[in-house]
């Protein structure tokens, strides 16, 4: 795409104009106030409706075609089923079956299972993809070959996008585990279990049509329900909704590199030598290795002091559940469930409790979850001098990962980041990121295995470590050495079309990316 | 001339911070590069500089070089490429990276060494961050993690390391081979500011004279200012009767190590947790090495995944009197440094004495006394060692005036 672009608040030439709607180009942390009121879908009557309550159809397609299933259509998908997700690349060869084009696939995240819908982009059974992309649909998306412009949101940008009607979700097919005819469903049961179904919220309220994909159906009523079954048009009964062992993984395992572990424990210092880690502490790790080891020794430090943290946030783990179990943490407010006893817990423990990102993350709401949180532990591909973060594209200039909850993450009043200081040679702290995807006054200290470097902004937190022995080191120190080490990288090179769009959590534009100069 | 194409290095799904290379020389058409490598974009230019460097250097100016590339360091894709070169010319030429200056520093004899970390000296992803780990030496090992047909390029590699890599304080040390491929060992690591050469297999004092001549005339040739310390592993029955011998070959014997792996299957029994088919060879050692005043160094622990034996071995290791412990995992350091940690008894009990000996000293007295004990000069010297180990382990604040000092 080549658009009429200006230069943001951030400094970043954006367009004004991303597939053929206008575009807010980023004013600037907390400076966007938008005017208006919510979308809303179709008004739906109770004439339409079975009044039996069951709204079975016989298949996917015949749920789709009285959706209306047409040419340009938008169809959202939740991620909850990961990467071993059978529904959303059905959908598309439905639609394709069907002879329909110009689709937008509107998912909360993609995943490496999702790869075959390239075929789909190539043919123009669909247009473009809204939401995150990794692997090879981020580097199809990166070499410039899909029709439209991709549009990259964070989970809470997502919601608010839905919210605001920035994107209008003509048809939601949501997959559940448990589901009854009306279409009650929650994310425990069945064969395919997933826990929780914290995603699908904003997509069953908003979007024209709902359909609900089990592969177990119950009497009503399915209880405790997270999606409400007068939201939804249809229930479709299938064999199988996901692969069991690539939705939740069996365990999730924390980092056995030892070069991770020494980040993670110099993290855990950090968290205790300033004092942000204290009784009545509220905050919120990942899932990733490190991040699970980081937990491990808070779990510890809280442990031995006799402490215990207020509320976590999920994606919840096994560690998560150890200490909730263990009582050093009183509840844990979950919009995912990453492995067997965190989807274990949330049936089990009523202190483990679904919580949607429509209520976590959503930026135009009523307050959020995100400024609530203490410590908030997060990773990027890179960072730069300025502290800006970037999580979607690598060094060489390609697309390869989605935001996830990463931008609306950076709302808590500690954003720390344990990040190696190069990976395989590639410098982690550089000159200025490739795509910019949070703003440097929001991310406070990068924590790497050669050093600490906070935020010069945080005088608070610089004050708290005095003399604490931490190797704080400032942040241009950091890059210089990963340069020494590494050499100093040539940087990616781009032609002038842009690919993707990166939003910010008001909606606005952060940056673009833009399509990758082959060599 | 008699092979024309030469492989060295590493590639491969697994392998990080490697590169291989594939060279030809029988060419006749100049310099062809084929970089693949996942870091093209950003270091394609300078990898590609690099090589045709080393070309220069060799002064090759005909080669069809492939270079199949997961991260690697210049000084990583140096030494696989002058291995390359090596291997098809014979040169022995050797195309040398910066010496980082911070890499000149200097050890003391008996400087602690509770701990020594093995990294393969054949493995650079293993050797970037190792100095990171706290421990008090990292060995480039070239003996027994380096298969036989890859010594040479190994030794190209952790010559490269010594120069190129912050061990950040660590002392830098180096296990060779035996025998005369030890001595060629020497002859690539010597020079690069090593601070100590671990020999293994020693059976006799001449294991240790011969690599202690090899290292004098080495320095003699290329000059060096800092002292390199040897450090005998007694991994045989023969081994463990000369100890003593082996012990006092050379004055610049700083300490004597066991190695359980090779000793328990010379005598023939089965190594366990708790260690006691070694118990004799092991108090035997501790006790030569005190005799020969030099540091008792234990094996290593090697299930490494299970932390609580490795530090029930640790207690036993202090208990019998050793003053250290080799690491094959760095997470293994926090836990033999805690275990050879004094108590907080201990360390008071220890400052107690050196503080009474200070006043004593300042006060001109002859006799000191502690309570209703005597305290005699090599009671004070324990609880000198026990302070300064606990500053060096952070269980004590560095400030504390030396008693030598005040002397």
């Amino acid at each position: 795409m080549r658009a009429k672009s200006v230069i943001n608040a951030a400094g970043r030439e954006v367009p004004v104009e991303i597939n053929g709607e206008p575009a807010i180009p980023f004013k600037g942390v907390g400076k966007h106030r938008p005017k208006g009121r919510k979308y809303a879908p179709e008004v739906p009557t109770f004439i339409d409706y079975p009044a039996d309550g069951n709204k079975e159809v016989s298949s996917l397609e015949e749920a789709l075609r009285r959706c209306g299933l047409r040419s340009g259509m938008t169809i959202s998908t939740h991620h909850h089923m990961r990467d071993g997700d059978l529904i959303s690349n059905t959908v598309f060869d439905i639609a394709s079956g069907l002879g329909v084009k110009d689709l937008v696939w509107f998912p909360s995240a993609s995943f490496p299972c999702n790869e075959p819908l390239i075929r789909y982009l190539e043919d123009g059974t669909i247009n473009r993809i809204e939401g995150s992309m990794n692997g090879p649909l981020g580097r199809f998306v990166s070499e410039g070959k899909m029709k439209g412009t991709a549009v990259l949101r964070s989970h809470g940008g997502r919601v608010q996008a839905i919210q605001d009607g920035e994107v209008k979700i003509d048809i939601a097919v949501l997959v559940a585990p448990s589901a009854d005819p009306f279409g009650n469903a929650r994310g425990t049961g069945g064969p395919s279990p997933c826990g929780v179904l914290g995603y699908a919220k904003a997509d069953y309220l908003y979007a024209d049509k709902v359909i609900i994909v089990t592969d177990n159906l119950v009497e009503f009523p399915c209880f405790p329900m997270e999606i409400e079954g007068n939201y939804v048009d249809y229930v479709v009964v299938t064999d199988n909704i996901g692969i069991p062992e690539k939705i939740v993984s069996g365990t999730t395992r924390i980092t056995r590199s030892p070069d991770r572990l020494l980040i993670a424990e110099m993290t855990a210092q950090f968290l205790e030598k300033s004092g942000l880690l204290k009784d009545g502490v509220a905050m919120q790790a990942g899932a990733g290795g490190t991040s699970l080891a980081i937990a491990v020794f808070i779990h510890e430090i809280l442990k031995e002091r006799g402490w215990k943290s207020k509320f976590g946030f999920g994606g919840s783990t096994k560690y998560m559940v150890k200490m909730l179990e263990e009582g050093q943490l009183g509840y844990i407010l979950d919009a995912q469930a990453f492995d067997l006893d965190a989807v274990r817990s949330v049936e089990e423990n009523s202190n483990h409790v679904p919580y949607p990102v429509f209520n976590a993350y959503n930026y135009h709401s009523k307050g959020n979850l995100t400024s609530m949180m203490d410590i908030m532990i997060l990773g990027a591909t890179e960072v730069d001098v300025k502290f800006n973060g970037n999580v979607v594209t690598h060094s060489d200039g390609y697309l390869l990962h989605g935001i996830g909850g990463w931008q609306n993450c950076l709302h808590a009043r500690n954003v720390i980041l344990p990040l190696p200081l190069f990976r395989d040679r590639i410098p982690v702290i550089v000159d200025e990121v490739t795509t910019l995807c949070g703003p440097g006054e929001l991310i406070d200290v990068i924590i790497t295995e050669r050093g600490i470097a906070i935020n010069p902004l945080r005088d608070d937190l610089l004050r708290s470590v005095e003399g604490s022995g931490l190797p704080l080191r400032s942040i241009h120190d950091l890059k210089e050495e990963a340069e020494k080490i590494c050499g100093k990288p040539r940087k990616a090179l781009f032609e002038e079309d842009i690919v993707a769009a990166v939003k910010w959590v008001d909606g606005t534009v952060i940056d673009v990316i833009r399509k990758i100069k082959t060599q | 001339m008699n092979k024309t194409i030469a492989v060295t290095g590493n590639a491969g799904p697994k392998v990080r911070s490697d590169c291989e290379i594939i060279l030809d020389l029988n060419t006749g058409e100049g310099i062809t590069l084929d970089i693949t490598s996942k870091v093209k974009t950003l270091y394609g230019e300078s990898i590609a500089d690099l090589c045709r460097q080393i070309f220069t250097f060799y002064g090759i100016s005909n080669a069809d070089l492939k270079i199949n590339d997961s991260g690697a360091l210049p000084f990583v894709i140096a030494a696989r490429l002058e291995a390359a070169i090596k291997k098809l010319t014979g040169t022995e030429r050797d195309y040398l990276p910066d010496f980082l200056p911070g890499n000149s520093y200097t050890t003391t004899p008996d400087r602690f060494r509770l701990t020594r970390l093995y990294i393969p000296g054949n493995n650079p992803s293993l050797m970037i961050n190792a100095g990171l780990h706290s421990a008090d030496g990292i060995i480039l090992d070239l003996e027994d993690s380096v298969a036989p047909e890859r010594k040479d390029e190994a030794r190209i590699l952790v010559r490269n390391a010594l120069r190129s890599v912050n061990f950040h304080g660590a002392e830098r040390m180096v296990r060779i081979n035996q025998g005369s491929p030890g001595l060629e060992d020497l002859d690539a690591v010597v020079p690069q500011n090593v601070n100590l050469i671990l020999i293994p297999k020693c059976e006799d004092q001449e294991n240790v004279r011969i690599a202690d001549r090899r290292i004098t005339d080495i320095r003699n040739r290329t000059g060096s200012a800092n002292p390199l310390f040897l450090m005998p592993i007694i991994e045989s029955a023969l081994g463990v009767e000369n100890a003593f011998e082996i012990a006092k070959a050379s004055d610049n014997v700083v300490a004597i190590a066991i190695g359980l792996e090779d000793y328990t299957s010379d005598i023939g029994v089965q190594r366990t947790n708790e260690g006691l088919e070694s118990l004799y060879a092991r108090t035997r050692l501790v006790n030569t090495a005190k005799a020969a005043s030099v540091q008792p160094i234990d094996s290593v622990f090697s299930d490494v995944a299970d932390m609580e034996a490795l530090e029930s071995a640790v207690r036993i290791s202090r208990s019998l009197g050793f003053e250290g412990m080799g690491c094959i995992h760095p997470r293994q350091i926090a836990v033999i440094k805690k275990g050879f940690a004094p108590s907080a008894e201990e360390i008071e009990r220890a400052e107690k004495i050196v503080i009474a000996w200070e006043e004593a000293v300042k006060k001109g007295l002859s006799v000191v006394a502690l309570g209703s004990k005597m305290i005699d000069p090599p009671v004070v010297a324990r609880a000198q060692k026990t302070v300064d180990l606990a500053i060096r382990l952070g269980l004590l604040p560095a400030d504390r005036i030396d008693i030598e000092e005040s002397r």
